[in-house]
């Protein structure tokens, strides 16, 4: 216990990091995965084919791998960021495609006579997917993107593998130090459940807020 | 493509005509976008002949495929000892006994918000500490089995959830034990109901192995680590490696599309 308590600056600095790291990422994303969803129900074939592309390969290769390639490898090819910056992005690149899905199954869950109405009102693409489509999907997405926040808590820990020192890099480090792991792996364990759990609370409070009456 | 019809409809002759000019502009930004990254590469001499080249020999692949062979083995064995523990909390979750239900409801709850990595920590530094040091492919295997278990678990009760209860019910009316119906009759179609859940969870199970990277397992990523560090050729080794990944988990998904679609 006193190896948990004695190195609390450090862990706190860890969960500040992954805190960080977290928000921008989901930032990240959901612009992104705004920007794809939209290139995938687009009338354009090109914007249609380019976003699928994105979604395909970005699901299909492991987060680590993404990671190990920008941070070690973009270098060399003259492309240089700071390491968080970089983890950031790549983490908000990867899970825009998740946002992205979700987002297509949410606006694939809206009546087609939605769209239709909104367009025999005179709205084009992008009016009648500002106006009426996307305020009804995000309703029903807002648990999917809940999951893919909590999924997105979790995968900053991999930028521990690269080298940014977040919770889970943190409580090695004091690990490492103290040889005490129980108390502060476990105490790592309970701050990330505790993240998950005020997302899953804020996202339960926010679709009770976003629930559109049929 | 359902729904890809939602926002728009058959265009007309303008409609067209606008497609075909943002499908020009679009094209050219790609094109724009890949003409930079080339020039990036070839600015840097990371695109000569020489720095690719070793990746069209058969020692080099052959090394590559014997990494992802260990991907396969340790995502396989994680996959069948995550969905036999999956099952196992499922079933538990659903009990009519109170603790029983608990602790396996208590297990995914805890388990589905801690990330792979923490556990894999947890196996590589904690555990040699009380004397239980596994061998390096247990080290990789067990804590995503761990993980990934909650997730099957999850999957599996929505599956057994959905079947309806009439099922049971005409199974118990016709004399079979609670267990029987569960094996007999529930558990057959839910699977069915599951299948594809649960391959697109197996993808995400693999896409997990590259964690073999920390624990220094030599499966694909940790292959391509220690070649890159041998041959030097940093961007080219991890370039090759992410296409690998992306054709098996690319295949292993479109099968998961095509059992939903059946």
């Amino acid at each position: 216990m006193d190896a948990l308590l004695g190195n609390l600056p450090a862990l706190r600095e860890g969960l500040v990091v992954t805190l960080q790291l977290t928000l921008l990422a989901f930032a990240g994303a959901f612009v992104v995965g705004i920007l794809v969803a939209t290139a995938r129900v687009s009338p354009v074939p090109v914007l249609r084919a380019a976003g699928t592309f994105y979604v395909e390969t970005l699901q299909n290769i492991p987060l680590l791998v993404l990671l190990i390639l920008a941070v070690f490898g973009l270098p060399e090819i003259g492309v240089q960021a700071e390491l968080f910056t970089t983890a950031a992005m790549v983490i908000a690149l990867y899970q825009a495609a998740y946002v992205a899905e979700a987002l297509r199954s949410g606006i694939n869950s809206v009546p087609a006579g939605q769209g239709e109405a909104a367009r025999a009102m005179g709205l084009g693409f992008t009016g009648s997917l500002r106006h009426v489509v996307l305020p009804q999907a995000l309703g029903t997405v807002v648990q999917p993107l809940g999951n893919i926040f909590i999924m997105l808590t979790m995968n900053t820990s991999l930028a521990a593998a690269v080298g940014v020192v977040e919770l889970t890099a943190a409580a090695n480090r004091v690990n490492l130090i103290e040889a005490q792991p129980i108390p502060i792996f476990v105490g790592a364990g309970v701050a990330y459940m505790l993240l998950s759990s005020v997302v899953g609370f804020v996202t339960g409070v926010l679709e009770r807020k976003l629930a559109v009456a049929r | 493509m359902s729904g890809g019809r939602l926002l728009f409809d058959e265009p007309g002759p303008r409609a067209r005509s606008r497609i075909r000019v943002a499908t020009v502009v679009f094209s050219l930004v790609a094109l724009g976008l890949v003409a930079l990254a080339v020039r990036q590469f070839a600015a840097n001499g990371q695109l000569d002949a020489a720095r690719w080249q070793p990746y069209a020999t058969w020692p080099m692949w052959r090394y590559l495929l014997n990494g992802l062979w260990s991907t396969v083995l340790a995502a396989v064995v994680s996959a069948a000892l995550a969905m036999a523990g999956g099952l196992g909390l499922a079933l538990g979750r659903l009990s009519p006994r109170r603790p029983v239900r608990w602790t396996s409801g208590a297990y995914v709850e805890i388990v589905r918000t801690i990330p792979a990595l923490l556990l894999v920590y947890v196996v590589l530094f904690a555990l040699p500490r009380y004397g239980l040091d596994l061998p390096l492919f247990w080290k990789l295997t067990v804590p995503l089995s761990v993980s990934n278990a909650a997730s099957f678990a999850e999957i599996f009760r929505a599956g057994i959830l959905s079947i309806e209860r009439g099922q049971t019910e005409a199974g118990l009316a016709v004399g079979l034990t609670r267990g029987q119906t569960l094996r007999a009759i529930v558990l057959p179609q839910a699977a069915r109901r599951v299948l594809p859940s649960i391959v697109s969870q197996s993808v995400g199970l693999l896409k997990d192995t590259s964690l073999g990277f920390v624990v220094s397992y030599a499966e694909l990523l940790y292959s391509g680590k220690v070649l890159a560090n041998y041959n030097h050729l940093l961007i080219q080794t991890y370039i090759v490696v992410a296409l690998i990944y992306l054709v098996v988990n690319a295949s292993l998904s479109k099968l998961a599309r095509t059992l939903e679609a059946r």
